[in-house]
């Protein structure tokens, strides 16, 4: 049994006019860390928000732990625990307050040890008793992780997690999610950041308009696209026929290149133009790399 | 419902409590506030110039109308401020990825509704009884008209609450239906006192039956009976709470 299961799911708005998910299927076993990426509009939110229940899918079905969404909605969200995208919070509650609460909506009482043990692991254990309103941004997102956590389900959501927050936050964050993964917990990860996605996730699906447009191990989707990256730095104007590939961040310039002989032409289309270049380097494509051009072969 | 289900809805009861007794300077004493100031204007005024059923006083008649008052405004907006302000901030999700179900949050909103209107009433009451003397001719009935009147005014919140975007939709809901209805139904005057094609137009308002058989509770006697009150204000209710429960089913302005 799958620990979530994707059936043909689609969803539209006003009437039908804007279709924002397009038959999507796919299941993500039990102890799975999966990622789900895609450019904004792709549908992600969509899908998480029909998972957690948050909307209704126009056609399809969802499961979770082998319970419908719709029709047994209480199993399914008993075994979810979704970390929302917006920094959201209820301004009237203490963090351990908001804490036993959300507990007890799940029917779960008496699990103050959790909800300690929640508290030191999310580095929040000298916030119990601060009023939500007194949190930065990144300890309100921590508390948002530890809500999602609180009824201990087996399945787990993070939907953009780590948007603007500090490093310290991100490597507490993973670190504590990667011990949960370890010891079974599923977890379905949407995130911008395509670093963290390849150096956590087993297995990836890529959405676009709606559709999913790639869905394979991250290894072998990085093995099976362009292999070898030409990064180097310049300030001068690169010649057309290298512009017209290449992917630049400020000075940062990236290159594909499938081989060596693809390498040399490059180098010397760069040499021809007297474009002087720094930090050169060679390497393996990224995650990043494989991403943008499964969403640029998509559009074609 | 079963005890994990029970426990949710006992939570969410707890936590809308708490939340307006965590500001209840706010929640309570201001509006207790209030109608001690309607009951010394109005009773100043008026007490030597109008006697209502023959013998009742006029600060005597003002005290249940003003408790009724408060219970109904106050328990409308319990559940209605709550949910507005949750839909608005954004942490209506902390619900919605909750199994409970829609009788679950319709009981725990409505009896949050219901505690506080009874405990801002109450508040009224041991204020301004010292004000005149006060009857308990038939307490029982004013024990069921005052929960009667909160938890449907409870469950108007509710689908206020639900259907407003925006703080001023809300405020308009308040305050050219609730105050109105509230206002014009003889909370400070008997409708025998109007004339007749207005006390035609009173019985037609349910927030009248409310109040006019809560004060039945006090003094025994009524502008209407409190049977035919009971039987207004209880299928008003049925029908404002199967409304609620369907809007809440549907996750109608919460779930797209």
């Amino acid at each position: 049994m799958p620990a979530i299961s994707f059936k043909n799911v689609s969803k539209t708005y006003r009437g039908g006019q804007v279709r924002a998910l397009d038959g999507v299927s796919f299941d993500i076993a039990p102890g799975e860390f999966f990622g789900l990426l895609g450019p904004n509009g792709a549908g992600k939110t969509s899908l998480i928000s029909i998972l957690a229940g948050l909307a209704q899918a126009s056609g399809g079905s969802v499961e979770v732990m082998g319970h419908d969404v719709v029709d047994d909605y209480a199993a399914a969200r008993r075994a979810l625990g979704i970390v929302p995208q917006e920094l959201v919070f209820d301004p009237f509650f203490s963090v351990r307050e908001a804490l036993e609460i959300q507990s007890g909506y799940f029917g779960v009482k008496g699990n103050g040890a959790w909800i300690t043990e929640l508290l030191e692991n999310l580095g929040l254990a000298d916030k119990a008793n601060a009023n939500m309103r007194q949190l930065s941004g990144g300890m309100k997102r921590r508390v948002l992780v530890a809500q999602a956590l609180v009824h201990r389900p087996p399945v787990i959501v993070l939907d953009e997690p780590t948007a603007g927050v500090d490093v310290e936050l991100r490597q507490t964050l993973w670190a504590f999610i990667a011990r949960l993964n370890r010891e079974g917990h599923t977890v379905l990860l949407t995130t911008h950041y395509l670093e963290e996605a390849e150096a956590l996730c087993g297995r990836i699906a890529m959405l676009k308009t709606g559709r999913v447009v790639a869905l394979d191990r991250t290894s072998d989707l990085l093995a099976g696209r362009a292999s070898t990256m030409l990064r180097f730095k310049t300030d001068a104007t690169l010649p057309p026929a290298i512009a017209a590939q290449a992917r630049i961040t400020g000075r940062i310039v990236q290159v594909k290149a499938h081989d060596a002989a693809e390498v040399e032409t490059i180098l010397s289309t760069l040499r021809s133009a007297n474009c002087p270049v720094e930090d050169l380097e060679i390497g393996r494509a990224d995650l990043e790399d494989v991403f943008l051009e499964i969403m640029q072969g998509a559009t074609q | 419902m079963s005890a994990i289900a029970l426990q949710g809805a006992r939570t969410l009861f707890y936590k809308e409590v708490l939340r307006f007794w965590k500001v209840s300077f706010q929640t309570v004493a201001a509006p207790v506030l209030t109608a001690v100031l309607y009951l010394m204007i109005f009773g100043h005024v008026l007490e030597d110039h109008v006697k209502v059923y023959g013998t009742v006083g006029y600060t005597s008649f003002l005290v249940p109308g003003l408790v009724m008052m408060s219970v109904l405004q106050n328990s409308f907006a319990n559940s209605s401020s709550s949910l507005i302000q949750s839909k608005i901030t954004g942490n209506i999700v902390f619900l919605l990825v909750t199994p409970l179900s829609h009788w679950a949050w319709f009981v725990a909103y409505v009896g949050a509704s219901v505690v506080r209107g009874l405990v801002v009433g109450s508040g009224v009451f041991l204020v301004t009884c010292w004000f005149a003397p006060i009857s308990f001719a038939a307490p029982l009935w004013i024990l069921v008209f005052a929960a009667l009147g909160a938890g449907m005014l409870g469950a108007l919140g509710l689908i206020a609450g639900l259907w407003a975007e925006k703080f001023d939709q809300l405020a308009a809901f308040q305050n050219f239906i609730i105050m109105p209805m509230t206002f014009l139904s003889g909370v400070f005057y008997s409708v025998h006192s109007l004339p007749g094609l207005w006390q035609g137009v009173s019985h037609l308002n349910p927030f009248f039956y409310m109040i006019d058989g809560f004060r039945h509770g006090f003094f025994g006697v009524s502008d209407a009976s409190p049977w035919l009150s009971l039987a207004v204000v209880g299928t008003s209710f049925v029908l404002v709470a199967g409304i609620a429960l369907e809007l809440l089913r549907r996750g109608y302005k919460i779930r797209s």
